[in-house]
This record gives structure tokens, C-alpha cells and sequence, in this order.
């Protein structure tokens, strides 16, 4: 089981520890209802380095680096970001990545940390010409800032200059000589910002944070349940190789105008609609649905739940799921496991909707 | 560990306090711990009849729903009807206003199946090693 530079700061702070994607995780310190009120009011630091970066030198059309990925990279300014996905080429998804532009064609690739290697195999398999590709999660440390305060919060450190950041853009910041790479991006529905600084550094500027009274620490528990009140999709559980960005309602972040792997047998999905729907729920009670319950429509079975969680800040059950058929708007379905029956009906995502994002 | 003198424990982590014929239940600061923020919970009607060690509530937490069952054999007196609004009340006092029911327990004999608090506070220092 791998560990971040914070294992023993996790340990010393008295997190309780989980393996997540090959690493052994902090799950929760105080508890995660407490961590979740305080990312949605206040601000949280989130040890997120488990996750994977790579390091590109590629001409976008040249080295196939755009036919890879399904955002449209070549149109992103210097300084922008972009979600999108790599691809099979039945159009299963690889892995979900947000892809940075540092310069012409000087690139950032973030992934999930259980798919960093495999995405490393299909980028070189993938590219051709002259490109330079490295995997650098192993000296990139990753720190997320999330809530309402951590502007206030990271002004205090990297100056004013950070309020002129928007949404799913970056610049280059300074801490203590060590340059860094912070954008205005997270995974929580809040406003928030994704420092990437080497292992070193990121310990040194987490010390730093928790001395600022307004910040407490985050685990994976309420990240969890900060994400899936915003239906965003955890790779693995809602979006896999066995699913398209199209059956997940994420065709958006495929750019059809260019050619991209998987992009054919997209096409031919949309033509004859997809087999399944990723579709949000809600329960009119507390009652939680989970990962792998069966999801009824009357008596006949017509899905499976990916993700499912009771909702901190609505106080009742949500989830996600796949289901096969239209489901409109308020439609009532039953969410089963043996013994368990929740009501549940379809809600439009995201789950939460009045944030500081 | 809080662990009161006075109750009655099982293995799986449920207290039982003995007041004449009926017994007060519900989880130990162990469980509760354990279990993290839970945030649902199912109990049994009144009038059911229990059965020692067979399950009589779901606990949810965040993460997981678990089993809760029976200390003793016998007929639910009264549910806490202020977890269905406050289930944190298991987390905040899991002996007193975060308990899950009560019940008139029909086999005196049964309670030797039960550890005191002694045997208790060892048995989860076990678990713990």
C-alpha cells in the first residue's frame, strides 16, 4: 500500500486510515459530517497527492496528443485547464483527466491515482513523433484548499494576485522560493484551489494552512459526499471502461469537431441513443442507497446505484445510478438490497445547488 | 472508552441495562466510535418480540449501514422515537439519550450470555491489539 509524505502527519492528527486506489488514505479526522459543514462554510486542506500528474512536451496535432483526449485541447489558452476524457476505441472510458496548458506546448496531466499507469501505457502507445511524456506524481505533491474562505485564507500566503484567478484557470505562485502551480479547480462544489508544489513544500505550506485558524483538515469521507452532492462522477465507480462519457451525461466534455480515439463509436452511440443513463436520486428519508444496490422501476429491475451516500447538507439520501431507459424529471423508482427498500425519485443534478463556486 | 459499570455487554458491541423485568439497549461508545457519524436508523416496533443475538435495528453511518442485535430475548416496551430526527444522539451519548429501546426480557437465564464491564473493557482491548 502506497503512502503520501503525510502518512504520519495523518496519524499524529488521528485520522482514521483506508486504502484508496493503491494508497493508504486519510478516510476522516474529526468525523465526516463535521468535515463536510466545514468545507461548505469555511475552508478545508485535502492531502491529495495520491493522485497521478504527467508532464507533456508535445505539439497538440503533431505528436497525436489531441486525438487522446477528448477535450479540445488546441483551442485552450496558456494559463487554462480543461475536464475531459482518454478513451477506448469502443468509446469506454479510460479515465477522467483535466488537462493544463503551461505553454504552447508544455502540458499537465492530472489522473486518478489507480489509473496513472495504465494511462501512461495508452499515452506512449497513443503519441507519436517527438514528444517528451513523464510521470511525475512521485515528487508532485497536491494540496486542495476548498470553501467559501480559502480565497481570504490563500491570499494571506500567495498575495493578492490569486483573486484574479477564474474558474478552471492557473498561474505559476511562489512559496518560499519553490514555484508552484495553483488553479482555481476542485472536486467539492465550492470555491476552491488545487496546489501542485513538490512533497517538500507541500508539507511545509500544510503546516502553514493549519495555522490559520480558519482551516482544518479534510478526508477522503467528505470528499466523497462534497462530490456526489454535486454529481460529480468518481472514476471507478460511475464512469469505467464499461460506460461512455455519453451514457454518463458527460458528452459535453467531448469536443466533436476534432477526431479524438473512440469518437466513431461515440457517434454511433448517439445515433441509436445509449443502452444505459447515469441518472441522479434522492430518498425522502435518511436512508442511504449504496454502490452495487439494485434500482427498481415498480417490479422490474432496471439498474444498478454507483454511487449512493446519505447527503450532509440535504439531510436525505442521493445517489447515482445506471439505468436502462428514459427516466424523466420526478419519476419514482425503489433502490433495493436484500431487506431494503428506499424510495427514491429521479432529480436533475447537481444535488446542491446554491454554493460559492 | 467509556464503558459504565452497570450495563450488560455482547460481543457485538449492544449494552443492556437491567431495571427489574426490563432491559434498556443500545451500542457502545466502542460501536458508535467505530461506526463513525451515523446518520439513520431503523428500530423494530413496539409490541415485537425480540430474539437474543438475532438483529433488531440497521444503524447507517456515512459509509456503511450495519446490523444491531438483540442482548436479550423478549417484547419491545418503547423505541427512542428522537433518533429518527437526531441519530447523532448515538454518537453524542450513547448510553443515555442515544439508546434504542426498551424491553421486557423473558429469560432471566440468558443474561449469563452477557459480560460485565470488566469482561467487556478486556474483550475490546483485544480487539484493538
Amino acid at each position: 500500500m502506497l503512502k503520501t509524505p503525510f502518512y504520519n502527519i495523518h496519524l499524529a492528527l488521528g485520522a482514521k486510515m483506508a486504502p484508496f486506489g493503491g494508497w493508504l488514505m486519510p478516510i476522516q479526522y474529526q468525523g465526516i459530517l463535521a468535515e463536510h459543514a466545514h468545507t461548505r462554510q469555511a475552508v478545508s486542506v485535502f492531502d491529495i497527492c495520491h493522485m497521478g500528474e504527467f508532464s507533456l512536451e508535445a505539439d497538440p496535432a503533431l505528436s497525436g496528443f489531441d486525438r487522446v483526449v477528448t477535450q479540445n485541447i488546441t483551442s485552450m489558452p496558456v494559463g487554462s485547464c480543461r475536464y475531459g476524457f482518454m478513451l477506448n476505441e469502443q468509446a469506454g472510458i479510460l479515465d477522467d483527466l483535466v488537462v493544463y496548458r503551461i505553454n504552447k506546448n508544455n502540458w499537465m496531466l492530472v489522473v486518478n491515482a489507480a489509473a496513472t499507469s495504465g494511462d501512461y501505457e495508452h499515452l506512449k502507445k497513443n503519441l507519436s513523433g517527438k514528444y517528451h511524456l513523464q510521470n511525475i506524481s512521485g515528487k508532485m505533491g497536491k494540496l486542495d484548499v476548498q470553501g467559501p474562505q480559502s480565497l481570504d485564507v490563500l491570499k494571506n500566503i500567495f498575495g493578492d494576485g490569486l483573486a484574479g484567478l477564474n474558474y478552471y484557470r492557473f498561474s505559476e505562485f511562489v512559496f518560499e522560493k519553490e514555484r508552484c502551480i495553483i488553479s482555481r479547480t476542485g472536486y467539492t462544489g465550492e470555491l476552491g484551489y488545487e496546489i501542485y508544489i513538490s512533497n517538500d513544500y507541500a508539507i511545509k505550506l500544510w503546516e502553514l494552512l493549519l495555522k490559520d485558524g480558519r482551516v482544518k483538515p479534510a478526508g477522503l469521507g467528505c470528499r466523497d459526499t462534497l462530490r456526489l452532492e454535486m454529481a460529480y462522477p468518481l472514476y471507478g465507480q460511475d464512469i469505467d471502461t464499461d460506460h461512455t462519457p455519453l451514457a454518463a451525461g458527460l458528452a459535453k466534455f467531448a469536443d466533436f469537431s476534432k477526431i479524438f480515439i473512440g469518437k466513431d463509436a461515440l457517434l454511433k452511440e448517439q445515433e441509436n441513443g445509449p443502452r444505459e443513463h447515469l441518472v441522479c436520486f434522492q430518498a425522502d428519508s435518511r436512508r442511504a442507497p449504496r454502490h452495487g444496490f439494485a434500482i427498481f422501476d415498480r417490479d422490474k429491475r432496471v439498474g444498478i446505484v454507483t454511487s449512493g451516500s446519505f447527503s450532509p447538507s440535504l439531510c436525505v439520501g442521493i445517489g447515482m445510478g445506471y439505468v436502462s431507459g428514459n427516466y424523466d424529471i420526478g419519476t419514482q423508482l425503489v433502490v433495493k438490497d436484500s431487506g431494503t427498500e428506499i424510495p427514491v425519485r429521479v432529480v436533475k443534478k447537481p444535488f446542491l445547488n446554491k454554493t460559492s463556486i | 472508552m467509556n464503558i459504565p459499570k452497570n450495563l450488560l455487554y455482547t460481543k457485538d458491541h449492544e449494552w443492556a441495562r437491567i431495571e427489574a423485568k426490563t432491559a434498556y439497549v443500545g451500542i457502545t461508545d466502542y460501536a458508535q466510535e467505530s461506526l463513525g457519524d451515523i446518520t439513520f436508523v431503523e428500530l423494530p416496533k413496539k409490541d415485537e418480540i425480540l430474539e437474543q443475538t438475532k438483529r433488531c435495528a440497521t444503524v447507517e453511518s456515512v459509509k456503511a449501514a450495519s446490523e444491531v442485535y438483540a442482548p436479550l430475548s423478549g417484547r419491545v416496551l418503547s423505541v427512542n422515537a428522537e433518533l429518527a430526527a437526531h441519530p447523532e444522539l448515538i454518537n453524542q451519548l450513547p448510553y443515555e439519550k442515544g439508546y434504542f429501546l426498551s424491553m421486557e426480557f423473558s429469560n432471566d437465564s440468558e443474561k449469563a450470555n452477557l459480560m460485565d464491564a470488566a469482561s467487556y473493557q478486556r474483550y475490546v482491548e483485544g480487539l484493538s491489539k
